[in-house]
């Protein structure tokens, strides 16, 4: 059985995915329990694939025991393992948490909304373990396309936002499309092990270096790296708490997991950061980025399209981190993957929560919050923390990795985006807990207002504040995931 | 002028593949109107996969499908007589996530035309624009 793990994770929810379907034409209730099952047992196989990762290195697993180059290989190494458990963590624990607005939001879809959650996960598992380049971009069409239409489901401006997701996602995924091609072209493999043994020998052809630029520029698409963010504010701030729990936290991350495993073992870093030139000028926009995100941020009056903001500043973190070129900086940006998912999980599920009882995310109507809502307004104060960067919460052990990367590469600039973004976070999280903690009620009544405790949902609570408590255990846990696992997933030779 | 003329017509299917390409990705920024957008997309999606057929293809090379000779015995196999069928078998692949990514789009199209009942986008930006200030 374990020796199938890779193989199950795939295959788990896609086939729950069909049964979810075939199950939502007779009971809807039957729906949930289906999904949290089969996602329970794929967390359970990528918990066991790490276990295996962390006694005996490379787990490889041969789809229909073809060997390698010819056959696909689902690969499972240091780095994609521990990715891969936070992928099936966080659909997991967002499903259980969102489960009451789900039925609220789409009462009468459920069956296709629990089949499109499933499909998303197999997308991004799959994108996770797989050692083949164009099964990647099949994977990654599924897991977008699953998400499209889960922003779609929306309300409001959602269905147009969507579609303009679907055209830069598409764009994207094209790039990465055309440049494994370039690839392909040269090499003649689609394995990455063995394109990344073909390469050295390539190295200083024209083709290669166009397909790398193509490949990065589409994934830079997908990430929502700045200039190409324009479709995430929009996509993410209209849609449901269901989804936006999902997608936010995975997608850009997962991106950014693809663009690692591209540039550190596809390409190999004496390819990618030959040219210190070019690391530069790639930390460059990504401060660059983080700084117009931070000041985009300040200029929004919504709590879930300000997040949206700091969630596209977090990118820019990750990639600057791979660009220093260093292991200090390269430790942060995949520490950075784990954290900030867990991050933005906790802080949309805490403004999922505050949408469902407020009807309003306008700063103005969070006022008397914390006496409303104080278990979901704690949780989303340690993970406020966590985005600035306080500790012993998870996101300060990351940022501070970052930036005594960027301090070891001589790259200021970073260091100055980061506390200056750190800065931005600051003045606008404590904003908000200024209005929901100190700010009264309307004035219009002259006596005040008698506020009623509306905390959400049991359910909902629970599992936000399972979340939150993650965050800080994840902050004391540093050293064990950064010397057992993450500095085993930097390839050798990077000092 | 003759080198250039050589490098076009020696290398025509990545100009062919390119200029698709460019109609595309120039449909998807300039053009107003949504179902235009999706053709466009659609024209992009289609340069690459048409990119990826014509690197398979080999001068004088046939199917690659390997027959019997008589009595059973089998032919030595040359590569160089048969095009490559991997990206063609790829691009299948790829065909279908295109008709996919065109479904959920015009499905997208069809719920944005029933919601503002126009599908230019200028149109739709100045109705959000009007609700915002109501």
């Amino acid at each position: 059985m374990s020796q199938h793990f890779p193989a199950l994770i795939i295959v788990i929810p896609l086939f729950s995915a069909l049964m979810v379907t075939v199950a939502g034409w007779f009971n809807k209730r039957l729906c949930f329990p289906i999904s949290l099952l089969s996602l329970a047992a794929v967390l359970y196989s990528s918990i066991g694939l790490l276990m295996q990762v962390l006694s005996r290195q490379v787990v490889q697993y041969r789809l229909g025991g073809w060997p390698p180059p010819f056959g696909i290989v689902y690969e499972v190494d240091y780095l994609n393992s521990v990715v891969l458990v936070l992928v099936t963590a966080v659909a997991l624990i967002n499903l259980i948490a969102t489960r009451i607005s789900v039925v609220e939001d789409f009462p009468d879809k459920l069956g296709p909304f629990y089949t499109l959650y499933l499909l998303f996960v197999t997308g991004l598992s799959g994108i996770v373990v797989t050692g083949d380049a164009f099964n990647l971009y099949v994977l990654l069409e599924i897991s977008s396309l699953t998400g499209y239409a889960l922003i779609g489901m929306g309300k409001e401006h959602a269905p147009l936002a969507s579609l303009h997701y679907v055209f830069m996602g598409t764009i994207g995924a094209s790039f990465y499309l055309l440049g494994i091609g370039y690839l392909y072209l040269v090499t003649g493999s689609l394995n990455m092990v063995d394109i990344a043994g073909i390469l050295p020998k390539l190295y200083g052809s024209k083709v290669v270096l166009i397909a790398f630029i193509i490949c990065m520029t589409g994934l830079f698409i997908k990430m929502a790296l700045f200039p190409f963010h324009s479709w995430l504010p929009n996509a993410y701030a209209d849609s449901p708490p269901g989804v936006v729990g999902l997608i936010a936290p995975l997608t850009t991350k997962v991106m950014v997991y693809v663009m690692l495993r591209i540039t550190l073992y596809v390409f190999k870093p004496e390819f990618s950061f030959a040219s210190a030139d070019i690391n530069t000028a790639f930390v460059w926009i990504a401060a660059f980025g983080i700084v117009v995100a931070s000041v985009l941020a300040l200029s929004e009056r919504r709590l879930k399209r300000f997040l949206t903001y700091v969630l596209i500043a977090e990118v820019g973190y990750m990639v600057g981190g791979l660009w220093l070129a260093n292991r200090a900086g390269i430790t942060g940006a995949i520490l950075h993957i784990i954290n900030d998912a867990a991050m933005t999980l906790c802080i949309f599920l805490a403004a999922g929560n505050i949408l469902r009882q407020s009807r309003s995310d306008a700063f103005e109507d969070l006022k008397g919050l914390f006496r409303k809502m104080p278990f979901s307004m704690a949780a989303f104060v340690v993970a406020a923390l966590s985005i600035i960067g306080v500790p012993p919460t998870c996101g300060f052990f990351s940022k501070w990795y970052l930036i005594s990367g960027a301090i070891e590469a001589g790259q200021y600039v970073f260091v100055a985006a980061l506390l200056f973004s750190s800065l931005v976070n600051v003045v606008l999280f404590f904003r908000i807990i200024e209005i929901g903690f100190f700010e009264p009620l309307d004035d219009h009544h002259h006596q005040a207002p008698e506020i009623t405790r509306r905390e959400a949902p049991m359910g909902m609570v629970i599992s936000l504040v399972a979340v939150a408590v993650g965050l800080i255990v994840l902050g004391i846990f540093t050293r064990d995931i950064v010397t057992k696992i993450i500095q085993f997933a930097i390839p050798e030779g990077i000092t | 002028m003759d080198t250039l003329i050589s490098i076009i017509v020696s290398k025509y299917n990545y100009w062919i593949y390119i200029c698709l390409m460019m109609i595309g990705l120039y449909a998807m920024i300039v053009k107003n109107n949504l179902v235009k957008k999706i053709i466009g997309m659609n024209i992009l999606q289609t340069s690459i996969i048409l990119f990826y057929v014509s690197i398979g293809a080999k001068k004088g090379a046939t199917l690659p499908i390997i027959t019997h000779g008589h009595n059973g015995e089998s032919h030595a196999v040359h590569a160089v007589d048969f095009i490559n069928p991997l990206p063609h078998v790829l691009m299948l692949t790829a065909i279908v996530v295109a008709v996919a990514t065109l479904g959920v789009a015009l499905a997208l199209a069809l719920r944005v035309y029933s919601q503002y009942q126009t599908l230019e986008e200028d149109e739709i930006y100045s109705q959000i624009e009007m609700s915002r200030k109501k």
